[in-house]
């Protein structure tokens, strides 16, 4: 890499995806989105007790079960991946 | 408009815990996380939990652990919170607050998927932390000391890996040799990209070993293999010298030792006989036991069962790893076993318990091991086992926990002062209905009829140096009655009191004689038995006394004061006489301060409405040193020292201050600082106690000065935390009190009350509530009261559980099998009140919890409760698998049936993988035998699952799914009469005023409908332009809504002024505007006038007010069992006031834990119009510089400030 190309736009754009995993870009489909917004989504819902324990009342499951379903559908959350399209 | 915020009581709930030494020395501390409070509890040497520092931080606390540095007696706390920081704390015994040592931020605040703070390892020996997120970054922090041995921590080392989720992590023990840390990550690149699937069913959790090389500052990823695809937790296991190291890997029902270079040890968790096979047994919480050489870990599984783990090791191999079944608790988030012999369990709903051990599980038992591990076709065999009763663990005493508050209202159905708190709490078979008062519990020791009726009593000791009192004197109208307190409190005749007349005050004088002060005279009994006798002159007799040790002043009939004082020899000499002007009402006198030889105030109060502050030193004697006016006659007086203490264990620095406390004869209580020096008055505060004339008593709280005030309910007054609370007991109106200390009570209060003595303790100081427990069946979901009658009608359900019948048969087959026919016939009453007899009853459902059924089974019951009588009058349990969700009393226009019961239910309800059910009924209940029983009238099927009901003009309007419609009262069925189908989600909540609906939607906030009689038709006339996930609402008025949404916001919703007259002023009520539409929503948006995060979610709302009296605010409870008010500010100086001294504290005092406060209150949505009071109230745990400062720039003083706190809190409760 040349010393210009760190100041590009997409190289930048390429740090902050490297570093902030979700930063979106132009290509992004409608999966990816919505895999990062899943994966958000769980990963609040671990982080945030209080609704960890909401859920937990509304499934009748123990908070430590729901965690760690929480945990594994951050797996796959929405699914299996589209067939990539020829280009 | 304004709000006030403020937090009636904590939350009870608890979400971490850890436990070490923080204070120093033997003792052994807990540190919990309640959200966003952080607690340090101990269990004193009664074996009951004390809280001995409660901090709110303003943030949501995820993770904490503890760790010591070599050498050292003391450990540091370290917080993972949402704040983006690492914060590490140590205890302050002096000051009794948590320094904040270090904060050191990695990444931005808030719970986000790879911001590190989810999850906290340390390594054993204390030299380096680790802080991970659920994916990515993990950061690891050396710990050191320098050369002043303070702590330092280093700038962050990376352990980061991308695409990788992390779902525990641990410390490695591996003694002196670099750190090591533990954890189980999966990767998810190849799944996310892998269309066919292969790859996300060839996904692999690996344990990775990260070494900490502390030559060379850096962290590698030093070993990873795969393991279980089930695992979810690590556990360190001892090494270095005491055990093989390495680490436990918890996974869904095994447990594996792993270790670098060591082959797995793997051994089946056992499972419950009853459990569906497709479920399995996942390790939810896990303590280790290390007893000199030996050590043993106890994993509880996610139905309660806890399991003691050993490992069978030579040198560091281990051999065999053995799982024992132990014991069975409430499911807990944490456990902490203290070297003391305690199990603290922190259960994830309900109480928590501390438990002793009785023993440690040595018995034989069901017990799985890796040498017996069997492996067959269809995978590993299991092991099987039936719970039974405790037998290594006993319960010694349990913290009451709210968590979780399903639903409350606030109602006064027993005819109180004050209204009561009706909430439902719990879940499955530890559910209960909790029924809160303000104030402080009292446990009642002792209460014995007197011979006549007493109008008052005193305590006193025989020397200053006892411990204890010796006599207990009861004064009646015309005698007195000396108890003696011994092993039995029994009547004497030989302690020298006369016990032919009243008494007006008896004491000790001196170091050890007695006085006795009755109204002809001072009788002074010597140490050595001689009696000295002062005789009223003439026919004058003695109305009023006041004493403290040395000092006497007696106010004759007429008006004349007397002042008495103890002479070196001990004799009781008349210093000085002084005429008032007309009859004196109440008298008293400071206990003499310490290191010097007199009190120097007196303070009178007369009938002509002042109090009057004489002086008693020699020079000024009986001089007035200053008059204060009061609204009515002086009934009482006291003097109190309110030191908000020199630091210790419970305060802040504080300069005393000596308060006057007046309780005036129309029940208000009066307070005012008094001056030291001048004896001047000033700062005055005054609180309306009851409808009687408040009586002031001293008492002892905690080794310090009390006031017991006695109006139409006793009151105390203490000091806790710093601050001076004033709050009511639960406990009924008495006459005459006095502290008291004996044997088998430390602190107590004797009191009188009609002809009775009553000796009580006072619990749990510092609750704001006091409550009382009535457990219910299944989890609570709604209830409503019965207009007329004072009733509760409860809605409870459960998901993936067996009916009552089922249980039963299931039970006694069990029990059977077991050879236990004793208990068999136990039927489901007993099943009821499994609180009461939990020890006889050798399976009860709270303590094991109900067997698991599959995920589409449902038990569900209906209950009317007679609060009065406390008992249940009628449960209903549903038939064919149907929940009730929704509930509403209903009058129907044709009168015929009067006040009947609308329930909701759905039937097969599932939630995965997509939501689906049966079919959806109302049922229609009508009250038979003065409303105690229910009878059905008839059901109709619906074709959602009806989540609101609620009566509107003489119909019944159900919210169904997307649904809102109207419906009457048919033969057999409900009749459809009107609906509207645009509403964008589901219905979860329904209020009415006049012709205004005000619909809540589950995702899409509120909706405002207008119904219009003449055209039968309902329309949405407003709506909100935020989606907003409803949890709970509230109506205030007619434009105005409250509520609450999933991610814990508070938040009034208003139609503005203009729009709502021009729609109530519209003959076609903007109909016409709403067939046109706009972009799908209604015509007009309702504003946002008040926006507040609470950090916890709010699940029930109410506007009431709690005082008689007392101003209106919103209350909320939350699931973390969290009671909070938002109060109304009334004018527009308080709001200044407060927002400027919020404002200050946000400067002055940041948040403990690291999290910006203005950035936490506006978490998601910025804060709007709400002073959160929470952090005004910590003005006085501030530093007396610092509390001055802020004062100056509020032109205040630290007084008038603190003045302010207590008004407004007095308004609220």
């Amino acid at each position: 890499m040349q010393a210009s190309d760190r100041f590009n736009i997409n190289s930048q754009l390429e740090h902050l995806q490297a570093k902030y995993v979700g930063t979106g870009h132009a290509d992004l489909n409608r999966f990816e989105w919505a895999v990062n917004i899943q994966r958000d989504s769980y990963a609040s819902y671990v982080g945030h007790y209080p609704m960890l324990a909401y859920f937990a009342i509304a499934e009748n499951e123990s908070i430590g079960r729901e965690r760690y379903n929480f945990m594994q559908k951050m797996l796959l959350p929405c699914g299996l991946p589209p067939e990539k399209e020829e280009e | 408009m304004y709000l006030y915020s403020l937090t009636l009581q904590q939350a009870t709930g608890i979400v971490c815990a850890t436990n070490g030494n923080f204070i120093g020395g033997k003792s052994q501390e807990i540190v919990v996380a309640r959200g966003k409070v952080l607690d340090l509890l101990r269990p004193d040497e009664n074996g009951k939990l004390q809280t001995i520092l409660s901090v709110e931080v303003f943030g949501a606390i995820r993770s904490l652990s503890h760790f010591r540095l070599t050498g050292s007696q003391k450990d540091y706390i370290v917080v993972g919170s949402d704040s983006g920081r690492i914060v590490i704390l140590e205890y302050n015994k002096e000051k009794n607050v948590f320094d904040k040592v270090h904060q050191e931020t990695f990444g931005k605040s808030g719970c986000r998927r790879i911001v590190p703070g989810q999850y906290i390892a340390v390594d054993p020996k204390g030299r380096a932390v680790m802080i991970a997120a659920c994916e990515k970054q993990k950061l690891v922090y050396v710990l050191n000391r320098d050369s002043s041995a303070r702590l330092t921590i280093s700038s962050p080392l990376e352990a980061h890996k991308s695409h990788t989720i992390v779902y525990s992590i641990a410390g490695v023990d591996c003694g002196f040799d670099n750190p090591i840390f533990a954890s189980i990550e999966l990767d998810y690149l190849e799944a996310d990209q892998d269309s066919t699937g292969q790859s996300a069913n060839e996904a692999q959790k690996h344990l990775t070993f990260y070494e900490l090389d502390l030559g060379l500052n850096h962290v590698s990823r030093k070993w990873s293999e795969p393991i279980d695809n089930g695992a979810n937790m690590l556990v360190t296991v001892p090494g270095g010298g005491d055990g093989p190291s390495g680490i436990l890997v918890c996974a869904e029902n095994f447990v594996i030792y792993k270790n670098q270079g060591h082959p797995d040890v793997r051994a089946v968790i056992p499972r419950r006989a009853d459990l569906p096979t497709e479920r399995g047994v996942l390790i939810v919480s896990a303590a280790t036991h290390r007893h000199k050489t030996s050590f043993f870990f106890l994993l509880q599984t996610e139905y309660g069962d806890v399991f003691k783990c050993t490992l069978e090791h030579d040198n560091d191999r281990v051999t065999e790893l053995k799982i024992k079944y132990f014991d069975t608790i409430p499911v807990t988030i944490s456990m902490c076993v203290l070297k003391t012999g305690f199990l603290f369990a922190a259960s994830e709903f309900g109480n928590h318990g501390l438990y002793q051990f009785r023993a440690i599980g040595d018995e034989a038992d069901v017990e799985s091991s890796s040498a017996t591990l069997m492996e067959t076709e269809e995978g590993f065999q299991p092991v099987f086992f039936q719970p039974r009763g405790l037998k290594n663990l006993i319960r010694i005493d349990q913290v009451d926990s709210l968590m979780p508050i399903m639903d409350m209202k606030v109602a006064n159905l027993f005819d109180e002062e004050t209204p009561q708190i009706f909430t439902l709490c719990g879940r499955g078979p530890r559910s209960s209905l909790r029924i809160l008062r303000p104030g402080l519990a009292v446990s009642e020791m002792a209460v014995s009829q007197l011979p006549g009726i007493p109008i008052a009593v005193w305590t006193v000791k025989k020397n200053i140096n006892d411990e204890f009192d010796a006599y207990i004197v009861v004064s009646f109208a015309s005698a007195t009655l000396v108890l003696s307190i011994g092993e039995t409190v029994e009547e004497v005749s030989d302690s020298g009191f006369l016990d032919t007349t009243p008494s007006l005050a008896v004491s000790l004088l001196g170091d050890d004689s007695l006085m006795q002060v009755h109204p002809k005279g001072i009788r002074h009994i010597r140490e050595d038995g001689r009696i000295i006798q002062w005789e009223t002159p003439g026919k004058r007799t003695i109305v009023k006394v006041a004493t403290n040790r040395v000092q006497v002043v007696v106010a004759l009939s007429g008006g004349e004061l007397v002042y008495f004082e103890m002479d070196i020899t001990g004799q009781l000499m008349e210093v000085e006489k002084h005429e008032m002007s007309g009859d004196v009402a109440c008298l008293d006198i400071a206990p003499v301060p310490e290191g010097r030889q007199r009190s120097r105030f007196l303070a009178v109060g007369s009938y002509d409405n002042t109090i009057r502050i004489l002086s008693l030193d020699p020079d000024d004697c009986m001089q007035i040193l200053s008059v204060q006016s009061v609204s009515s006659p002086p009934e009482s007086l006291l003097l109190l020292e309110v030191q908000a203490s020199i630091g210790g264990e419970d305060g802040a620095d504080h300069p005393a201050s000596v308060f006057l406390n007046a309780g005036l004869q129309n029940g208000v209580l009066f307070r005012t600082v008094v001056d030291m020096v001048t004896g001047q008055l000033s700062d005055t505060r005054s609180r309306f106690l009851g409808l009687r004339a408040p009586k002031l008593f001293s008492a002892v709280v905690r080794g310090r000065r009390a006031m017991l005030c006695l109006s139409s309910r006793p009151w105390l007054g203490y000091i806790h935390q710093g601050h001076f609370l004033l709050t009511p007991l639960s406990y009924e109106t008495l006459e005459y009190a006095a502290s008291f200390s004996s044997d088998q009570c430390a602190e107590g209060v004797v009191a009188v009350a009609g002809d009775a003595l009553r000796v009580f303790t006072i619990e749990r100081l510092g609750e704001t509530f006091n409550e009382t427990v009535i457990p219910l069946r299944y989890t609570p979901r709604k209830f409503v009261l019965h207009p007329k009658r004072k009733l509760l009608i409860v809605i409870e359900s459960d998901q993936g559980a067996f009916t009552a019948e089922e249980r039963e048969a299931a039970r006694k087959e069990s029990l059977e099998a077991a050879g236990m026919e004793a208990n068999g016939n136990g039927n489901i009453n007993e099943m009821e009140n499994g609180a009461d007899n939990e020890e006889n009853d050798p399976l009860s459902d709270e303590q094991y919890g109900y067997p698991k059924a599959e995920a589409e089974k449902w038990v569900s019951c209906i209950r009317v409760f007679e609060p009065r009588t406390s008992s249940t009058t009628c449960l209903l349990e549903l038939q064919d698998n149907e929940a009730a969700f929704s509930v509403c009393t209903v009058n129907f226009s044709d009168k015929e049936y009067g006040t009947l019961l609308a329930v909701g239910t759905a039937k097969s309800l599932k939630f995965w993988p997509k939501r689906s059910f049966a079919a959806g009924f109302i049922h229609i209940y009508r009250f038979i035998e003065d409303g105690k029983g229910l009878q059905l009238l008839h059901k109709t099927q619906v074709e959602g699952i009806p989540l609101a009901l609620c009566q509107f003009q003489g119909k019944l309007l159900a919210g169904i799914g997307p649904v809102l419609r109207l419906y009457d009262l048919g033969k057999r069925k409900l009749l459809r009469k009107c609906e509207n189908k645009l509403f964008p989600n589901t219905i979860i909540s329904l209020h009415t005023y006049r012709d205004r609906i005000y619909v809540g939607d589950i995702q899409e906030s509120f909706h405002y409908c207008k119904y219009r009689r003449d055209e039968n038709q309902l329309y949405i006339f407003a709506d909100d332009s935020v989606p907003r996930w409803l949890t709970a609402s509230y109506h205030i008025d007619f434009d105005t809504m409250a509520g609450a949404d999933k991610f814990g916001n508070v938040y009034f919703m208003r139609l503005p002024q203009d729009l709502s007259d021009e729609i109530e002023e519209d003959p076609t009520g903007g109909k016409i505007k709403w067939e046109q539409g706009k972009l799908n929503g209604a015509p007009n948006k309702v504003e946002e006038i008040v926006q507040f995060h609470v950090g916890d979610v709010v699940t029930c709302l109410q506007k009431t007010s709690l005082i008689p009296g007392g101003g209106e605010c919103l209350i909320y409870g939350t699931v973390m069992g969290c009671l909070g008010a938002l109060l109304a500010f009334t004018s527009r100086e308080d709001v200044d006031f407060f927002s400027h001294l919020e404002m200050h504290m946000r400067q002055e005092h940041p948040p403990l834990c690291g999290r910006d406060h203005i950035a936490y209150r506006s978490a998601y949505f910025p804060v709007k119009d709400v002073i959160d009071g929470d952090l005004c109230e910590q003005f006085p745990t501030l530093p007396a510089d610092l509390q001055k400062k802020i004062a100056d720039e509020l032109d205040r003083t630290p007084g008038e400030i603190l003045k302010k706190l207590e008004d407004v809190r007095n308004r609220i409760i």
